[in-house]
C-alpha cells in the first residue's frame, strides 16, 4: 500500500533531519564520517520511522525488534535517528565522538540509548544479527532483526558465511538494507573491489532478495513490507544510493568518506538542506 | 610428604584417564537440562568436541553453523544479546584463531554471554600435527578485556569449569584438551574460579602447571622428592583472572618457579606467572613450554617428550632452576 502524503512527508523530514544532524555532529566533532549517512538518510528514516518498533518505553522490552549498524561508521545518522525517536536526548547529539559521550565512534551497546549491539569492525553485522533473529524464534517472540549493512562490507568474507547459515535457518524475522553506493574509502568500489550484483548474490544464497531506489520512500516502505511477508527466507534490501545525497558537493564523492566539512563548509552544507540562513549562524556557533 | 585429600589416587593401582573434552560434553548435558536458556554452537565438529550429545537431547538448542567459526562466533553474540547463555565450540586453533576478531569485537567489547569452549588444544593434539595444535591460544584470549580464562587439569576439574563458566557473568574461554589424560583430582575436589590449587606443599622451589601438564608435574614433583628437593606444586586452572597472591606466596615461600604448559611461554601461563612474580616478588624462573617454535607429528606423549613437557623433563628443569637459586 502507497504511503499516504502525510506519511511520506514524515519519513522525509526524518530523512532531512538526519542530514542535518550528521553535519552538524560531523563538524562538531571535526571527524568523522558524513558521507554514507547522507546516503542512507532515506531508507533509515523509512525503516526508523515506520517499522523498526523501538520507544523509550519499550527500549528495555526482550522481544522488541532489533537493529545493528553494520557500518558502524554511519553511526552519525544512526544516532539523530534514535534522537528523533527519543532514545538519545537531543543535546548528547553534539558530544558525538568526543570524550566520555556515549556516542562513541562506532556504536557501543547500550539499550538505554536503544543501541542494540556493538560494531565498527567491517563483517561481523549480519552473524550477530542472525543470532538475535535465532533467538526470537527460539523465545517465539516475533519480533524483526533489521541490519544495515553496504556495499563495501559486502566484500567481507564473514558476511556471506552469516548469508549461507541465515539462509539454511529460515531467518525470515531477518532483514538487511544494504547501502549500495559504489564508493569506499580508496575509490569507486568498482575499481578497488567489485562486489557486482548483490541482489543475484544474496538470491543465489537462498535469501529473498531486491532492488530499491535508496532515496524513494514509497518504494523502500513497500519493500520493507513485503519483507514483512516472507514467512521461509531472510530478506535483503539492496537499496541504490548516492554518498553525500542532499549536499551537491559531497555528492558522490569518495574524498568525504571519512573527513568532516570546515565552518565554511558546513555552513554550505546546512543551506543546501533548507536551513535559514540565520538559523545556519546560530548552528555553527552552537556546533563549537 | 603425602598428597592432600583432594587428589585421585594415583598410587592405588591404575590411573584412570579420561580427556576433558568428555566431561565438556558431559557437563553440557547436565547443563541443558538444569538451565533452558543455555545454547550450543558448533562448526562441524560436533563429534570431536564433544557437543553432539547436547545436540541430540536438546536438537532446538543446538545450531550447527558449518565450517565457519567466524559466523558462529558472532552468532554466539547475537544469541547471547538476547539473554541466552551460548556455549560455541570448535578446536582451539579455529575457535581462537580464525574467530579471534569477532570474539573481541563482538563478543568481549559488549561483554557478552559467550563461552568459548575450544578442544583440541596444545600438542597433546598429536598426530594432526602443527596446523592443528594451537599453542598461542590462552596467549589470544588472556590479552583481551572482560575475557575470562580457564584451562582445566582433568576431566574432574572440566566438568567444574564449565558449569562455572555458565554461572559467570560475561565472556569465559575454556581450553580443552583431545588427548586421554590421568585424572588427578579425587572427586570430592572442589574447584574455585580465580584460585590456583595446592596439590603438593614444599619449599624448595614451586612449580605452576596448567592443564594436561599437571599431572607430569606432579610426578616430577615426587621424582624430586626422591633426590630430597620439595617441590610445592600449583595447579593454576584459572589464567585470568590470575591468583597472585598464591603466586606472590609461592615465590615468597620457595624462592624460584617453575612454569609447565603446552603452549607458547609468549604470553602463556609463563608470562602471566612471571608479570606477577616481576611486579610482587621476583625470583629465579624457569619455564617448561614451547619457545616460539611450532610442533610436529608425533603421539601426544612422544611430543610432550620432545618438548621438556613429560616429567623427567619437567624434572630436569626443576633441577637446572635449583642451580640458578643457589642450593
Amino acid at each position: 500500500m502507497a504511503l499516504t502524503q502525510e506519511q511520506r512527508e514524515s519519513v522525509q523530514a526524518a530523512a532531512l533531519q538526519t542530514r542535518i544532524d550528521t553535519i552538524r555532529m560531523v563538524h562538531a566533532a571535526e571527524c568523522g564520517h558524513p558521507g554514507g549517512p547522507l546516503g542512507m538518510a532515506d531508507f533509515m528514516a523509512t525503516l526508523f520511522m515506520r517499522h523498526l518498533d523501538l520507544t523509550p518505553e519499550n527500549r528495555h522490552a526482550a522481544n522488541r525488534d532489533r537493529f545493528i549498524l553494520g557500518n558502524g561508521h554511519t553511526c552519525a545518522g544512526y544516532y539523530s535517528l534514535l534522537s528523533q525517536k527519543g532514545l538519545i536526548p537531543r543535546e548528547m547529539l553534539l558530544t558525538f565522538r568526543k570524550m566520555g559521550s556515549l556516542l562513541q565512534g562506532h556504536p557501543h551497546l547500550n539499550h538505554d540509548l536503544g543501541i542494540d549491539f556493538s560494531t565498527g569492525s567491517l563483517g561481523n553485522s549480519l552473524s550477530a544479527a542472525l543470532g538475535m533473529a535465532l533467538a526470537a524464534k527460539h523465545n517465539g517472540w516475533d519480533a524483526r532483526v533489521y541490519s544495515a549493512s553496504s556495499d563495501g562490507e559486502s566484500q567481507e568474507g564473514q558476511i556471506w558465511e552469516a548469508a549461507t547459515a541465515a539462509a539454511h535457518y529460515g531467518a525470515s524475522n531477518l532483514t538487511v538494507l544494504v547501502d549500495f553506493n559504489n564508493v569506499q574509502i580508496d575509490g569507486y568500489m568498482r575499481d578497488v573491489m567489485n562486489v557486482r550484483d548483490l541482489r543475484e548474490k544474496y538470491e543465489a544464497f537462498g535469501w529473498h532478495a531486491v532492488d530499491v531506489d535508496g532515496h524513494d520512500v514509497d518504494a523502500i516502505d513497500a519493500a520493507l513490507v513485503a519483507a514483512r511477508e516472507e514467512t521461509e527466507r531472510p530478506s535483503a534490501l539492496i537499496c541504490k544510493t548516492l554518498i553525500g545525497k542532499g549536499v551537491s558537493f559531497m555528492e558522490n564523492q569518495p574524498g568525504w568518506h571519512g573527513v568532516a566539512p570546515n565552518d565554511e563548509q558546513a555552513t554550505t552544507a546546512l543551506l543546501e538542506l533548507g536551513v535559514s540562513a540565520d538559523e545556519v549562524m546560530g548552528m555553527i556557533a552552537a556546533d563549537k | 610428604m603425602s598428597a592432600p585429600p583432594l587428589l585421585a589416587p594415583l598410587a592405588t593401582g591404575e590411573p584412570k584417564n579420561e580427556a576433558t573434552r568428555n566431561a565438556y560434553g558431559n557437563a553440557l548435558l547436565e547443563l541443558g537440562e538444569a538451565n533452558p536458556e543455555i545454547v550450543v554452537l558448533d562448526a562441524d565438529l560436533s563429534g570431536s568436541t564433544k557437543t553432539k550429545a547436547f545436540s541430540k537431547a536438546y536438537p532446538k538448542r543446538f545450531f550447527n553453523m558449518g565450517v565457519a567459526e567466524a559466523n558462529m562466533i558472532g552468532v554466539a553474540a547475537g544469541l547471547a544479546s538476547q539473554g541466552l547463555t551460548a556455549f560455541a565450540s570448535s578446536f582451539a586453533m579455529f575457535a581462537t584463531g580464525k574467530a579471534y576478531e569477532q570474539i573481541r569485537q563482538s563478543v568481549c567489547v559488549p561483554n557478552l554471554n559467550v563461552k568459548v569452549c575450544a578442544t583440541h588444544a596444545g600438542l597433546t593434539v598429536g598426530e594432526d600435527g602443527k596446523s592443528h595444535q594451537m599453542l598461542e591460544d590462552v596467549t589470544l584470549m588472556r590479552v583481551i578485556p572482560n575475557m575470562k580464562v580457564m584451562v582445566p587439569a582433568d576431566a574432574v576439574e572440566a566438568r567444574q569449569c564449565i558449569h562455572a563458566a555458565a554461572k559467570i557473568e560475561g565472556p569465559v574461554y575454556v581450553r580443552l584438551s583431545r588427548a586421554s589424560t590421568p585424572i588427578v583430582f579425587a572427586d570430592s575436589y572442589e574447584f574455585v574460579f580465580g584460585k590456583a590449587a595446592l596439590l603438593r606443599e614444599g619449599t624448595d622451589l614451586a612449580i605452576i602447571a596448567m592443564g594436561v601438564t599437571v599431572a607430569p608435574a606432579m610426578e616430577a614433583a615426587e621424582a624430586l622428592a626422591r633426590e630430597g628437593i620439595q617441590a610445592r606444586v600449583l595447579n593454576m586452572s584459572t589464567i585470568k583472572p590470575l591468583d597472585v597472591e598464591a603466586i606472590t606466596r609461592a615465590a615468597s615461600d620457595c624462592g624460584a618457579i617453575l612454569t609447565v604448559e603446552e603452549h607458547q611461554e609468549n604470553g602463556g601461563l609463563g608470562d602471566a606467572v612471571a608479570q606477577a612474580v616481576v611486579l610482587n616478588h621476583p625470583v629465579p624462573m624457569k619455564m617448561c613450554a614451547m619457545h616460539d617454535q611450532f610442533g610436529q607429528s608425533g603421539t601426544g606423549d612422544e611430543l610432550l617428550a620432545h618438548y621438556g613437557l613429560h616429567a623427567a623433563g619437567i624434572t630436569a628443569s626443576a633441577k637446572e632452576l635449583m642451580k640458578r637459586k643457589g642450593a
